[in-house]
């Protein structure tokens, strides 16, 4: 039972910075229907951001506390910049957008290792995240709980924004059906670009989150964008929903079949099963539902 | 309503009357042939010292990748980011199989003592024989992308969903090869080959002979996508990539025709990788990761995704780019391949071989002071004016559709 519920944690932990590193994806994809292979480059840039407000702010308590919002800010900016200068004259060629902002990635990754220096840096993590939280026998780690914390306000605060705001009705609105929003007075553009800051700031809050498990370089975020986008394949163009599900599915799925087998057998297995989910549900979880034969 | 979809018949009626006979596309791509031939098996070998020799002959195994990629992706439509598991097979079945034969007959390969408990697991033991090598590189890659493209195709996964289980694969590939430690050399791979079916891999001469043997299957490789593309099935192929349901409501199955392209793409790829590992020396998940896949991709959209050549030409022009480069400037080629990948795909989408086409165009339009032609003239003039091969007229005629649709 403790070695069931100690794979449960460990999925739900990895499902949460799973859950981080796609939901913005998530967001942009869905919206725009555009792949950003830079995408990990901002999580990097997150991460980097909190390295940095570290050396400028010696209480590694409020510096984390602070490169959450500021983490946000960077990343978002790096998104939006990257969406009018780029991705919004090439909307409609969605493939090729995938491989024009893998282009970023990899001027992005080498601008870090220039300034930041090939090998890892790490971060400290406060002293009200180091230690463990006993729970039905178990120990879970702080630092996990709070991904896990991190992980679930996002998603809350996400879906209370596309819920409530105008901002979330106009991105619902152009999900669903970008030319009859554009009709209904709905910028599309502008929109656009609002979409492509959260999604993108959602990633530097992931970047954030992920100096707390371990050092940070500049391929941290092609170490995760794979298994974003996985988590997007499966999780289909809904909203939230899908890509909420699937990120803890996957984790708790990668978590189990490493327990069983090895780490690098696990990521195969859970490939077949993604690859065999597909054959049920080529849509993924949850999708906009369509007339379109596309 | 393209060129290609009007045969070769098309091409011969329309060519006789106005086009000198050196400009015929058949012709264009015979000739284009022989001066690749020239090239390759005279120019080269005579001007280059052994070591730069050897270093084309793996730009060759590399161009071999592309021209599957441009199969799957210029003609079919399909984005194939990860390419570099089918060369990894491919490359590592040959690994094996020279490792056992460096061994000696029930020989252990010496990584296998050093990592491990120095047993041959049983699945190696199969390559210690060559014909059953060779014929696993051809069967094994283009077998598992068949059965991924059945899985995915058949379930109407495509565009970008497909592009990324095709990276994904290629992730835990790279993934699997670096944790199976015991049997695949882990991170350092496979390597320290010492000879080649028998013959000698520190002989110069025989080095030489593996440039030949690149150099030959490269060109077959484009004779063969060069017959494909003029059959009914290549018409087929861009018909899918141009318009998949109507292709669907003419009765026939889209899925079968991406399967063949894409296991045709993993099978050149797969070959590559087989001549990658004894002409380099060396093959480890490094070559087939993530980055390696989509680095492949940038030479096929700079030389021109849907033409015959320009993968083959994109490709070798960016290998050796990067070799200059990046030895001088490891942190510049970086930047320089990323910036490549920008301007490339976002403002020359056809690569540079529709340079000529559009530059052809322009000028055309400029001194006739016409408006453009509808689409039936338009592919006929296509045709006659001739692009660096049929498959210009191909890319362009579907543009023209595209932009009548």
């Amino acid at each position: 039972m403790d070695a069931l519920f100690s794979q449960l944690f460990a999925g739900l932990s990895l499902g949460s910075v799973l859950l981080l590193a796609a939901l913005g994806l998530a967001l942009t994809f869905g919206q725009m229907g555009v792949i950003n292979m830079a995408h990990g480059e901002f999580i990097m840039a997150g991460a980097y951001t909190a390295f940095v407000l570290q050396l400028v702010i010696p209480d590694a308590g409020v510096s984390l506390l602070v490169a959450l919002p500021v983490g946000f800010v960077v990343g978002g900016l790096l998104g939006l910049l990257l969406e009018v200068t780029l991705i919004s004259r090439m909307y409609r060629r969605p493939l090729d957008t995938l491989l024009v902002t893998f282009g970023v990635a990899l001027v992005l990754q080498q601008l870090a290792r220039d300034i930041f220096g090939a090998p890892n840096v790490d971060v400290r993590a406060p002293a009200w995240l180091s230690g463990a939280v006993p729970f039905l026998g178990m120990n879970l780690p702080r630092t996990r709980l709070f991904i896990l914390a991190i992980a679930i306000l996002s998603v809350v605060v996400l879906s209370l924004v596309l819920k409530l705001t105008p901002l979330g009705r106009r991105i619902r609105a152009t999900v669903q059906n970008r030319d009859l929003a554009e009709t209904s007075g709905v910028s599309t553009r502008a929109t656009d670009r609002l979409t492509f800051f959260v999604g993108s700031g959602i990633a530097g809050i992931a970047g954030v989150a992920l100096t707390l498990l371990g050092s940070i370089g500049p391929t941290l975020g092609t170490n995760y964008i794979v298994d974003a986008f996985l988590v997007v394949v499966v999780g289909g163009i809904g909203q939230l929903k899908g890509a909420v599900i699937a990120a803890f599915s996957l984790g708790i799925l990668q978590a189990t079949f490493e327990y069983s087998t090895t780490a690098s057998l696990a990521k195969v297995l859970v490939f077949v099963v993604i690859v065999a989910f597909l054959q049920v549900r080529p849509q993924g979880l949850v999708s906009v539902r369509t007339r379109s034969l596309a | 309503m393209s060129a290609a979809a009007q045969g070769p018949a098309t091409d011969a009626s329309a060519t006789d009357a106005a086009t000198p006979w050196w400009r015929r596309p058949a012709m264009r791509v015979w000739g284009g042939v022989a001066i690749a031939a020239v090239v390759l098996f005279g120019l080269a070998p005579a001007l280059l010292s052994d070591f730069r020799l050897n270093l084309l002959a793996k730009f060759l195994c590399l161009a071999m990748v592309a021209v599957g990629i441009g199969l799957a992706w210029g003609r079919g439509g399909m984005l194939v980011l990860g390419q570099g598991v089918f060369f990894g097979i491919g490359g590592y079945l040959m690994a094996m199989h020279m490792k056992l034969s460096d061994a000696g007959p029930d020989g252990v390969p010496d990584f296998m003592l050093l990592y491990g408990d120095g047993i041959v697991p049983g699945w190696w033991e199969p390559f210690r024989n060559p014909v059953v090598t060779i014929l696993a590189i051809l069967v094994v890659p283009a077998g598992l992308a068949a059965l991924l493209g059945l899985a995915v195709f058949r379930r109407r996964v495509r565009g970008a969903y497909f592009a990324i289980l095709s990276q994904a694969l290629a992730a835990a590939f790279a993934i699997l090869l670096v944790g199976q430690q015991k049997v695949t050399g882990g991170t350092n791979g496979l390597n320290g080959f010492r000879s080649f079916f028998g013959f000698d891999l520190a002989d110069p001469l025989n080095k030489r002979m593996l440039y030949f043997i690149a150099a030959g299957v490269l060109i077959v490789m484009v004779l063969v996508v060069r017959l494909l593309m003029a059959s009914r099935y290549g018409e087929l192929l861009v018909a899918v990539r141009d318009q998949e349901n109507r292709v669907r409501f003419l009765g026939y199955d889209p899925a079968n025709v991406k399967v063949v392209a894409y296991a045709v793409a993993a099978c050149f790829a797969g070959i590559g990788g087989a001549l990658f590992a004894p002409i380099v020396g060396i093959i480890s998940p490094a070559d087939v990761g993530v980055i390696p896949s989509i680095g492949f991709l940038v030479g096929v959209a700079i030389g021109g995704r849907a033409t015959l050549l320009g993968p083959v030409l994109g490709s070798i022009a960016v290998s050796w780019a990067e070799t200059g480069l990046s030895e001088q400037f490891p942190s510049f080629w970086t930047y320089f391949q990323g910036a490549l990948f920008i301007l490339v795909i976002a403002f020359l989408p056809q690569g540079f071989a529709s340079l000529g086409g559009l530059w052809r165009r322009r000028r055309g339009a400029t001194s006739e002071g016409t408006p453009p032609a509808p689409p039936t003239t338009t592919a006929a003039a296509v045709d006659d004016g001739g692009g660096g091969d049929d498959a210009d007229a191909a890319v362009e005629s579907s543009r023209t559709a595209g932009r009548h649709a």
